[in-house]
């Protein structure tokens, strides 16, 4: 006897677990043949406070774990994508990928993903700095994480764009929301699933699909968002940003990148969501040049 | 209104009636179905803010702490015009005098726990100087426990004379009685432990401590309004009632609001007869008005610690 197909529910990821968006509403993308993708959960502003929630509650744990700890479970979502990688592959030929430009975005996904699992207990050492201060006192600088981060994933791209961006972001100690791309939702659907057997706490990365027009509003006024971060060249959607962060100055990056090349990655991409704390720190000058002793 | 409790004539406690638990979660749960938008949230959620008793009940309470609450029981959000002024701040008998300057003339109330508060495991003499003490400083409002080990073992006549004893320890006092539901295992109990309060003299019954889990749930609210309408209906005496403990978000108090509402009627809608005991329900309800003003969700780093 032949098994039935067993369809699978595409749903949105929050706090470490899959519910259907809150507000019940679904849509239907289409891939360029006229198939169906599948029935998105069209996420609503709900979803999104529910998301900015979880992310806030992670993320005092995240930003407390050891840098080489965050590196293995980063290295961890690598590996975890490498075994399922074929299910992501069928997803990007299905959305309209070629066989061979499927399984380059999906092995550049892994590298991206081990790149910055490399850097998560080195880049504090090259962003931070002893400074020479005129007075005695020892003056160093160290990167923090800027906290909760929004991200508009690049929305031409249904694997790579996402974790070109996730990647820095929780390498740093931040936590995020990710509103995935509207028109390719699959592999983000399916990264969730994949960072959910990685040893990612619940809430350090939410996915949300749906209108990017309709939630980027309630997140970038969100005040308990402190960053945000677009990948895209939409003039409107810029300007919204800027406008929007205004209420509680959000930082806000944005990138129009092809994600697929192999040098769209680097250090700097961690330290746009890291805060720099500078501390003073007292000393009687001893041993120095002037020392009595 | 009369409170005097010492005509009536009083049932066998042994014979409260039985709560039907499935029941309970039934009307529980149509209650949390009400939609409450809008104009009407915005009222709601200020009749919440102005029904919560803002509690510190810990060890590490100082004078400096205490203070600080009580400002904060006065200024709930002053970026914010219309507000509302909480109930009453609840303190330790040691901190009354302290809450009592803090908030004098602002109309704001001030409750003591006493009676070896939150166990209660103490003779009736100490729990009565405790009571006499927190009187003295000025507490306008005592929340007492009753003692569970005795209530569990069937000694429902020393709870009884117990809580009558305190309340004649009150005076003028207004006496709060906490029922600890945590500790009372079934919602029978729940019903029998509200009864012996209010017959006793209770002029509110009040579900927990905030020490034990699980605390203020629905269901046991839910119960205990029930034998407050009963009381009221049979002896025309009428009992506030406190769920403390739990009630941490805004859409919790919005449900609570409702229940009291559709059980007890309009006449419990004022913090003369309905609070909340809750530390950081205040700052959820006033990030939820916010919200509701000005459209943009808001994170705590805005709002004053409590």
């Amino acid at each position: 006897m032949k098994n039935l197909d067993v369809l699978k529910t595409y749903k949105i990821y929050i706090g470490g677990s899959f519910p259907r968006t809150e507000s019940g509403r679904y849509y239907t993308p289409l891939n360029q043949k006229g198939e169906q993708l599948g029935n998105i959960c069209q996420s609503s502003r709900k979803d999104v406070r529910n998301s900015v929630v979880a992310a806030r509650k992670a993320f005092g744990g995240w930003s407390e774990r050891t840098a080489f700890n965050r590196g293995q479970i980063l290295y961890r979502i690598a590996e975890m994508l490498q075994g399922r990688k074929s299910q992501f592959i069928e997803e990007l030929i299905f959305q309209g990928s070629s066989k061979t430009n499927a399984e380059k975005e999906v092995n550049r996904s892994i590298d991206r993903l081990v790149y910055y699992a490399g850097w998560c207990d080195k880049y504090m050492q090259i962003l931070g700095s002893v400074n020479p201060v005129a007075s005695s006192h020892f003056n160093f600088s160290i990167a923090e994480p800027t906290g909760v981060v929004g991200v508009v994933s690049d929305q031409t791209t249904s694997l790579i764009g996402l974790v070109s961006l996730i990647a820095p972001i929780i390498a740093g100690g931040n936590t995020c929301v990710v509103l995935a791309s509207e028109g390719m939702p699959l592999c983000a659907v399916t990264f969730a699933e994949v960072l959910n057997a990685s040893d990612v706490p619940g809430g350090v990365v939410n996915i949300l699909t749906g209108s990017p027009s309709e939630l980027i509003k309630p997140l970038t006024t969100h005040m308990d968002v402190n960053a945000m971060a677009y990948s895209g060249d939409s003039t409107e959607v810029k300007a919204e940003l800027q406008q929007s962060s205004a209420l509680n100055l959000k930082r806000i990056s944005t990138y129009m990148k092809d994600w697929m090349k192999p040098n769209n990655q680097d250090l700097y991409l961690i330290a746009d969501f890291q805060e720099i704390k500078t501390t003073w720190h007292p000393i009687e000058n001893i041993g120095g040049s002037s020392s009595v002793y | 209104m009369k409170n005097n409790t010492s005509n009536i004539v009083l049932p066998n406690f042994s014979e409260s009636p039985r709560i039907d638990k499935v029941g309970v979660e039934e009307r529980v749960a149509k209650f949390q179905k009400r939609s409450i938008k809008s104009e009407t949230k915005i009222q709601g959620l200020k009749m919440a803010l102005s029904m919560i008793d803002l509690t510190t009940l810990e060890g590490k309470d100082t004078p400096g702490k205490v203070k600080q609450m009580c400002y904060k029981a006065q200024h709930v959000h002053d970026v914010f015009s219309e507000l509302p002024k909480v109930a009453a701040v609840c303190v330790y008998p040691s901190m009354v005098d302290v809450a009592v300057k803090a908030v004098a003339g602002s109309g704001v109330k001030v409750a003591s726990v006493s009676t070896a508060f939150p166990s209660g495991q103490a003779p009736l003499a100490v729990k009565l100087a405790d009571t006499k003490f927190a009187v003295s400083k000025g507490a306008d409002e005592i929340d007492m426990v009753i003692s569970r080990g005795k209530f569990l073992s069937g000694e429902y006549n020393f709870v009884f004379d117990e809580i009558a004893a305190i309340k004649e320890a009150c005076g003028k006092a207004r006496l709060k009685v906490i029922l600890e539901t945590g500790e009372l295992v079934t919602l029978d109990n729940v019903r029998r432990a509200s009864d012996i309060a209010m017959y006793a003299g209770a002029d509110f019954i009040k579900t927990s401590t905030g020490k034990i889990q699980p605390a203020a749930t629905m269901q046991v609210t839910y119960v205990m309004l029930e034998a407050i309408r009963d009381f009221m209906d049979t002896t025309g005496i009428k009992v506030g009632m406190k769920p403390a403990g739990g009630i941490s978000n805004s859409k919790l108090a919005l449900h609570n609001l409702v229940m009291v509402n559709e059980v007890l009627g309009a006449g419990w809608l004022n913090n003369g007869w309905f609070r909340f005991g809750a530390s950081s329900l205040a700052n959820d309800v006033l990030m939820q008005i916010v919200k509701a003003e000005t459209g943009v969700y808001q994170s705590s780093n805005y709002f004053s610690i409590d």
